[in-house]
């Protein structure tokens, strides 16, 4: 048994109207690398944000290594040694890799030092990382390495990790694990969140599973299989998605040759892509986050024009039109960013139900709306689709990310077309709204439209896919049908390691 | 400690009272200031606010000076808010108001003498065109060179006064009269003239027009396709883009609407209440309309209510110098505070103010 290092006991936190912790207790071990399981919701964040210092619980006690631990704010946390990587970066991109761990820290050593601070540790751990590149400029992956290293500069005895796998390649998830494995050996403690079971299985020692804000379950998640762990989080039987067997129809959407300049200076241009879309078919686009998968659904929703006859809808020239007219054709789109993008954070799901709606389904006339018919488009929305919410007049900002997310997909569906088009389907969302999202998506596809799902979660893509192609900075592979291919040609697809040495060979 | 805590909604309660409160507390720091300039702070705030209404005295003549003053506040913060509701920074509407008027003045002087019907139309829409002319300039910078709206439309306020003191001194200087500056006398020439529609009312065709464009603005807002979408561009431009707005077509619809608003507004002035063309015409309509816009909560109804006090405060500003020889600029001070005081207090409608027991950061 190892020595416990972090102890949680009968931790509960409650907010007006949710207990979103209820009496958790469990322990973690030195170095022993621990997962955290559970859906969107299952009070995995409020948790972590006890144990780092950002939340202050209502009723239970930590102890530290036997001592007690009650950090007021995370700067009291980092000092007793705990770290953590957050799932959304907090880097600034026009600064380089040194200014942003240093604006990090409590105390920076002058940057030169830090400098030098940094190419070492991330030597020692096989993530490489130039201190005086600017981070606008890096991957995800390496965006999340400046994180991780960042928190190493302190030396840190549990290490938090909330989803670091949703930015990354096979291969750098490969050298993440291995880093991982590295400190665990050498004495630290890893809390590790994901929604991705066959990694916990792969890489943690036990695994500590949350449903609606209690503890369900302590177990070694190597002795269980992904499907087991998946129903102890959600709390029941989950069946695969399945679609009707249908053969492929016409082209539908066509693109080709297409080569346009990203809009933000940080962004990822497209170089010559080409694809055709086929009624019936999904079609799994997979690729790093930044390697243009924004600008490709901008180029496709019509926010970003092109030269008219290099994007085909049904045969006719579209590259020339805006969103709406591409909408009245039958082309819709659901961005990947819900909260500012697919929809308005301040507005009501009523009035984020015209934002795209409007011009097929006739909400409006004349110029003016028809509020009525659109609220009653919204109510469909959340009654098929299932969307947790008191009613239509809630704002979008106050939905949970799955709830939204499953609002902005339905949407999309609810307007009949012939293409789709989406950006990480099932971003932040729990396993059970994401298997009914993606059964929609499959459904969609069994009536004859064509699916474009553009995602950077594999397991997902194989599991819709049909056809595959991936992105890789701003170019398109190939489109290849997707039975047959291994994860390891899908990571050669992607583009390899993005200048990432598996770790530790060049360490020694 | 003070911690400040970000609200998951805005509070609805703060949004209604802040006005209010700001009023108040205008009315408190106004009454010090007067205090150390040796005036009775109680008798000084009863001036201001309360005697231009309900003084016997001075009631019969300030209570129709309250429309006229308030009405235009009320066409250019209309026309403002819409713009400021899509994060569209017109704070030029002082130089569209003086554009406008010249326009509309410039048509009635041309005509002038000749009577016709149609004579007053042509100068509304001129004055229009005058203000909507004067705020494409920023529009089109903006959209072409990326210019910020905030800088060009301010400073052609400047390039505006200048424009109307060479009108007041040179092509429109009524000829009749040598040697003093100033047109002719709007309100002598019938067919040009903004008379009282009601007697002893105020009422003027510019009321007439604030009123409608009120309703307008508020049909616009709530029922109208523009209007959801400048919502949605000043409240989240990225998915105002996944909406199909266009952000250059808004720029410039915006600016337009409220430049026309303003150009109106200083045509239904030159030709009524201001009566010439003369180098002081501009007397900062088009900025104070900037705070009844915010302290009308960008609502069209909030506006007429807004408008009627900031109106209410020139009367007023008026009487102190007349009856307590308080310095004209103290009315200004006083505007200014209140779009400081509800400023600050707007800071908690998003956020929540905590004292808080030990632990420092």
């Amino acid at each position: 048994m190892r020595k416990p290092l972090l102890r949680l006991e009968g931790l509960t936190k409650a907010y007006p109207g949710v207990l979103a912790n209820d009496d958790v207790s469990f322990q973690i071990g030195e170095g022993q690398i621990h997962a955290l399981l559970g859906e969107n919701g299952a009070g995995k964040s409020t948790l972590v944000k006890m144990i780092y210092g950002l939340v202050k619980p209502d009723k239970g006690r930590m102890t530290l290594r036997d001592r007690p631990y009650a950090p007021a704010q995370p700067s009291e946390a980092r000092q007793n040694g705990v770290a953590m990587v957050f799932q959304h970066f907090s880097l600034f991109d026009a600064l380089d890799v040194a200014e942003n761990v240093a604006l990090g820290m409590e105390n920076p050593p002058p940057l030169r030092d830090l400098a030098k601070r940094i190419r070492d540790v991330s030597a020692d751990y096989g993530l490489p990382l130039d201190p005086n590149r600017l981070v606008g400029d890096l991957s995800a992956g390496e965006r999340q390495r400046v994180e991780i290293v960042r928190c190493l500069l302190q030396d840190p005895k549990l290490l938090i990790m909330d989803e670091p796998t949703s930015v990354l390649t096979p291969q750098e998830v490969e050298i993440l694990f291995r880093t991982l494995r590295q400190l665990s050996a050498e004495g630290t403690a890893i809390l590790y969140i994901s929604h991705k079971l066959e990694e916990i299985r792969a890489l943690c020692d036990e695994a500590t599973i949350l449903r609606g804000g209690r503890k369900v379950a302590t177990c070694d998640p190597r002795e269980k299989s992904a499907r087991e762990l998946a129903e102890l989080m959600v709390g029941q039987i989950l069946t695969p998605p399945e679609r009707a067997a249908k053969p492929r129809g016409d082209v539908l959407l066509s693109v080709e040759n297409l080569s346009l300049k990203s809009n933000n200076p940080f962004g990822t241009s497209l170089k010559d892509i080409t694809f055709q879309l086929h009624g019936g078919e999904v079609l799994g686009i997979a690729g790093v986050a930044g390697n243009g998968q924004d600008e490709l659904l901008l180029m496709l929703s019509g926010e970003i024009p092109s030269p008219a006859g290099q994007v085909r809808l049904k045969g006719q020239p579209i590259g020339q039109f805006g969103p709406n007219a591409r909408r009245l054709r039958g082309l819709v789109t659901a961005p990947e960013e819900r909260l500012g993008h697919a929809a308005a954070p301040d507005m009501s799901l009523t009035a984020n139900a015209l934002l795209s709606g409007a011009a097929r389904k006739g909400l409006v006339k004349k110029g003016f709306i028809d509020w009525k018919k659109t609220d009653s488009f919204a109510r469909e929305i959340i009654a098929r689709f299932d969307v947790r919410t008191p009613g239509s007049h809630v704002l979008a900002r106050a939905l949970s990310g799955g709830n939204l997310q499953k609002f902005v997909i339905g949407r999309e569906i609810e307007l009949k077309p012939d293409v789709i088009v989406v950006n990480q389907p099932t971003w932040g969302v729990d396993a059970s709204a994401a298997s009914f999202i993606r059964q929609a998506l499959l459904d969609l596809a069994s009536a004859g439209a064509g699916v474009l799902v553009i995602s950077q979660d594999l397991d997902e893509l194989l599991e819709v896919a049909d056809s595959f192609a991936a992105l890789n900075e701003g170019r398109l592979t190939r489109v290849r049908p997707a039975k047959g291919l291994t994860v390891e040609e899908i990571g050669l697809m992607m583009g390899g390691a993005h200048d990432m040495h598996p770790a530790h060979e060049d360490a020694e | 400690m003070i911690r400040l805590e970000k609200r998951k909604e805005p509070s609805k309660f703060w949004r209604i009272a802040n006005p209010f409160l700001a009023v108040a507390l205008t009315m408190v720091a106004g009454g010090i200031m007067f205090a150390m300039l040796g005036k009775d702070p109680i008798t000084a705030i009863r001036l201001i606010f309360f005697d231009p209404i309900f003084s016997e005295t001075f009631g019969s003549y300030s209570r129709p000076q309250l429309l006229i003053k308030s009405a235009p506040l009320i066409l250019i913060a209309v026309g403002l808010a819409i713009g400021f509701k899509a994060n569209i920074w017109n704070i030029g509407a002082e130089g569209q108001y003086i554009i406008g008027a010249l326009f509309g003045a410039g048509v009635a002087l041309a005509f002038f003498p000749a009577p016709g019907w149609y004579i007053f139309p042509l100068m509304v829409i001129a004055g229009a065109f005058g203000g909507f002319l004067w705020a494409m300039i920023p529009a089109i910078l903006k959209t072409r060179f990326n210019t910020n709206e905030i800088l060009v439309s301010l400073l052609l306020v400047y390039v505006a006064e200048k424009i109307l003191a060479a009108m007041a001194l040179g092509v429109m200087r009524n000829p009749d009269i040598a040697g003093f500056p100033g047109s002719r006398d709007l309100r002598r020439y019938e067919a040009a003239y903004n008379a009282e529609l009601i007697s002893g009312t105020g009422i003027h065709w510019g009321v007439v027009a604030a009123l409608i464009a009120v309703i307008f603005a508020y049909a616009m807002m709530t029922r109208h396709m523009l209007g959801y979408h400048v919502q949605l561009a000043g409240q989240a431009p990225r998915a105002a883009r996944f909406g199909g707005v266009s952000p250059a077509r808004l720029v410039v619809i915006c600016l337009g609407i409220s430049g026309a608003l303003a150009g109106l507004a200083g045509m239904f002035e030159v030709s009524g209440p201001g009566g010439q063309v003369r180098i002081e015409f501009a007397s900062g309509y088009g900025f104070t309309a900037i705070i009844v816009a915010f302290l009308g909560r960008l609502n069209p109804v909030g506006i007429v209510l807004a408008g009627l006090l900031l109106g209410l405060t020139y009367i007023g500003g008026e009487l102190g110098q007349m009856m307590l020889q308080l310095p004209g600029a103290a009315i200004q001070v006083f505007q200014g505070m209140l779009l400081f005081f509800l400023l600050a207090l707007d800071f908690q409608t998003n956020y929540r103010i905590r004292l808080t027991q030990g632990a420092r950061a």
